[in-house]
């Protein structure tokens, strides 16, 4: 198949191909799951790492 | 000098690229669009902006120049490495652990990778050693990079590898000086772009230059069944896995104790230690805090995945092409300057391959007949053709017309067109000629050292291949990939190492909190004269890009995985157990490159005073000294996790809490 004949090699081809394909599908089906609501944490955060970046 | 081998347009295309990278980073720096201004803002970051700037930041010149290198000596093997580059460091990863990671982050107000693990452990010492590690060792990973890009620059525009050095080196520090530092998204979204498209027209090209996907596939596998000078190790062809197996391999001359080490150089060294090491790669895991929410990692994962499937996918596959290509189709067109080799045997020329491990001279016997010219360094004896291809005289392309004795099955037969078989190539000197190398793509990829020797070096096989194969508009384009990738990733590992030794380090050790800006800046600069230091040492002989940047994610993996995986998902994971499972995982790793792991042991030097000399305290054992050091140390670090945390106390109840609470 696809000209190569040693299996595992076919395998990892085939893998690499199915691999990227899942992460598309599970992108798609996810598209709007997983939301998350910003806590005062977050911009705590945020607003100390914008610090330290400012001032590098 | 340098701007007449450059050439004009060459020159101001890098000019003009740089300039709107920097426009870029200066309208994100006025317009504040830096990943975490659009937690600030709570705005929406384009799902496919996070992506590229992961998966630029991810994937480097060393992935795609050094591993595709690689995938030119060894071949698909190597496409396992992309299945785990895909399915553990862009499914697993973003699945599994980004949520996490982002919400123990938050909770915890840590911002670097080091921080994270201190404060979900209240250690200092986990913080600081973290640090440390970080700081001393991402160089490695760094100089990989340079040494890619340095490779294809010096191939590319025919230029010697130190000026190629000195121009990364002052091109990236500016870069990374001036501000390639604040992560801006657009600027590693439009890199990640240009390596997209870079990437796939390299793909396109070569499946036409083969014949297409399958005939590609079938030639490369034909011509995989001729001797090959990596038969005494294992290799059966590029689109075959090598030889399996542990142990000796029985030959006619005796045992061949090297007969199953390509299996496990490909599988441990290149496909473990790489594709389970980018779970712990801090520069990687701390990107997951600056996102909004789950959905964007969901989101991102959409291209992340293919878009990682066309760096390593794609220079893994044309790294092994490449073979067709070189093998069946090249015609190198120049002036004969000089035929060197000819006549008695001291006057051969004897080109080093393999510099670091023995090669075998009788594949078909699989026993061992090496003929050395240094204690570590291989060579095999052959007639060398020397052409000018630029037109300034002087010989820049140095091809095998044929090689000697044992080395006759496995070296190039070169053909030069009007001379008849058997015929004198020295009658040709002088004249402009068109030769057809019929090399693999290591033996083509011969460089002129600086002491005058001649060498296979695995970094040169992607940047010849473009230079011969692709057109030349092509080479541009692949410049700016190549910049791209570089300094994507470049950037943010420079970025680790500033702040791992002035937030975790000096911070921590000091007790000054938020006074350790110019000790990052130090830190930082300190990171980049090593890896040019690391880089100018090492012009790419070997496969040591390959090899400096498994050594980096192995060690990452071995060191910081157990307990960073651990304190992630487990409250029972204790402080003791972690620090535990952090040095074993750090001495296991080290003892191994320092004592066995022949490449590293030989380099470093110290074992052959406890050896006798030998290269590996397990020289006279069976594939050992290939084996590397994650499967020895990850399995021991993972147990020592979990029995020393079973055996401690727990955290605090409050404290646990604070790192799980939703």
């Amino acid at each position: 198949m696809l000209g190569i004949e040693d299996f595992y090699v076919l395998l990892a081809y085939l893998l690499c191909l199915l691999s990227a394909l899942l992460c598309v599908v599970y992108g798609l089906i996810n598209w709007n799951r997983g939301e998350e609501a910003v806590l005062e944490e977050d911009v705590r955060w945020v607003e100390e790492e914008k610090e330290v970046e400012e001032e590098l | 000098m340098l701007a007449q081998s450059l050439g004009l347009i060459e020159i101001i295309v890098v000019v003009i690229y740089m300039m709107v990278i920097g426009y870029l980073g200066w309208l994100g720096y006025r317009r504040t669009r830096t990943a975490t201004d659009y937690l600030v803002a709570g705005r929406k970051v384009h799902p496919f902006v996070m992506a590229l700037s992961y998966g630029a930041t991810f994937i480097s010149t060393s992935a795609i120049v050094g591993f595709g290198g690689v995938a030119g000596m060894f071949g698909m093997s190597l496409l396992w490495l992309t299945f785990l580059n895909i399915f553990v460091g862009i499914f697993i990863a973003f699945v599994f652990l980004g949520g996490p990671t982002r919400k123990m982050g938050h909770h915890l107000d840590a911002h670097t990778f080091p921080e994270l693990l201190g404060r979900r452990y209240q250690s200092k010492f986990v913080q600081i050693f973290s640090g440390l590690v970080i700081f001393l060792f991402m160089p490695l990973y760094a100089a990989a990079v340079l040494i890619g890009g340095c490779a294809f620059i010096a191939s590319q525009f025919g230029i010697d590898y130190n000026t190629a050095l000195l121009v990364f080196s002052v091109l990236i520090a500016a870069y990374v000086i001036v501000g390639g530092l604040k992560g801006v998204m657009y600027t590693d979204a439009l890199q990640g772009s240009i390596m997209f498209v870079g990437m796939i027209v390299l793909l396109v090209f070569t499946y036409v230059i083969v014949g297409g996907v399958v005939e590609g596939h079938r030639q490369l596998v034909e011509l995989g069944k001729n001797p090959n000078i990596f038969g005494g190790i294992g290799f059966q062809g590029w689109a075959s896995m090598p030889k399996f197996g542990w142990g000796a391999v029985e030959a006619a001359k005796g045992p061949n104790l090297d007969g199953y080490n390509l299996w496990w150089i490909v599988i441990s060294t290149i496909t473990l230690g790489v594709g389970i090491g980018v779970l712990a790669q801090p520069q990687l895991a701390v990107r997951f805090m600056t996102v909004k929410s789950r959905r964007e990692l969901n989101r991102a994962m959409l291209i992340g995945g293919i878009f990682i499937l066309i760096m390593t996918g794609v220079a893994f596959t044309v790294g092994s092409l490449s073979n067709v290509y070189f093998l069946t189709k090249e015609k190198v067109e120049g002036k004969l300057v000089s035929v060197t080799g000819v006549g008695a045997k001291s006057e051969w020329d004897w080109v080093i391959a393999k510099k670091e491990r023995g090669l075998n001279l009788n594949p078909e016997d699989g026993s061992k007949k090496n003929p050395a010219i240094g204690p570590d360094e291989k060579a095999v004896p052959c007639q060398l053709l020397h052409l000018d291809t630029s037109g300034d005289d002087e010989a820049d392309t140095h091809l095998i017309f044929k090689g000697y004795g044992g080395a006759a099955a496995i070296t190039p037969k070169a053909e030069i067109e009007g001379l008849a078989k058997g015929g004198d190539p020295k009658t040709f000197v002088g004249r402009q000629v068109v030769v057809h190398p019929r090399a693999t793509a290591y033996m083509r990829a011969i460089v002129k050292n600086a002491d005058g020797t001649y060498e296979c070096k695995t970094s040169r096989i992607i940047p010849y291949y473009i230079r011969s194969a692709m057109p030349k508009w092509f080479g541009l384009l692949f410049l700016l990939t190549l910049l791209a990738a570089a300094m994507s990733t470049l950037s943010s590992q420079f970025h680790a190492v500033g702040t791992s030794i002035g937030r975790d380090v000096y911070e921590q050790v000091t007790g000054r909190h938020g006074r350790s800006i110019g000790v990052t800046r130090i830190g930082i600069l300190i990171g980049i004269v090593l890896a040019v230091i690391i880089s100018y040492l090492n012009p790419g002989g070997g496969y040591i890009i390959a090899r400096a940047t498994a050594i980096f994610f192995g060690l990452c993996a071995s060191t910081f995985l157990p307990a960073f995986i651990g304190g992630l998902f487990f409250k029972r994971i204790t402080r003791a157990g972690a620090i535990a499972s952090m040095i074993v995982g750090f001495s296991v790793t080290a003892f191994w490159l320092v004592f066995v792991k022949t490449s590293e042991s030989s380099a470093i030097g110290l074992v052959q005073k406890f050896a006798g000399g030998k290269s590996s305290i397990l020289a006279d054992s069976p594939n050992w000294p290939v084996v590397d050091p994650i499967l020895i140390a990850l399995p021991l670090s993972i147990l020592t996790v979990i029995i020393v945390s079973l055996m401690t106390k727990p955290s605090s109840k409050e404290h646990l809490a604070d790192c799980f609470h939703k």
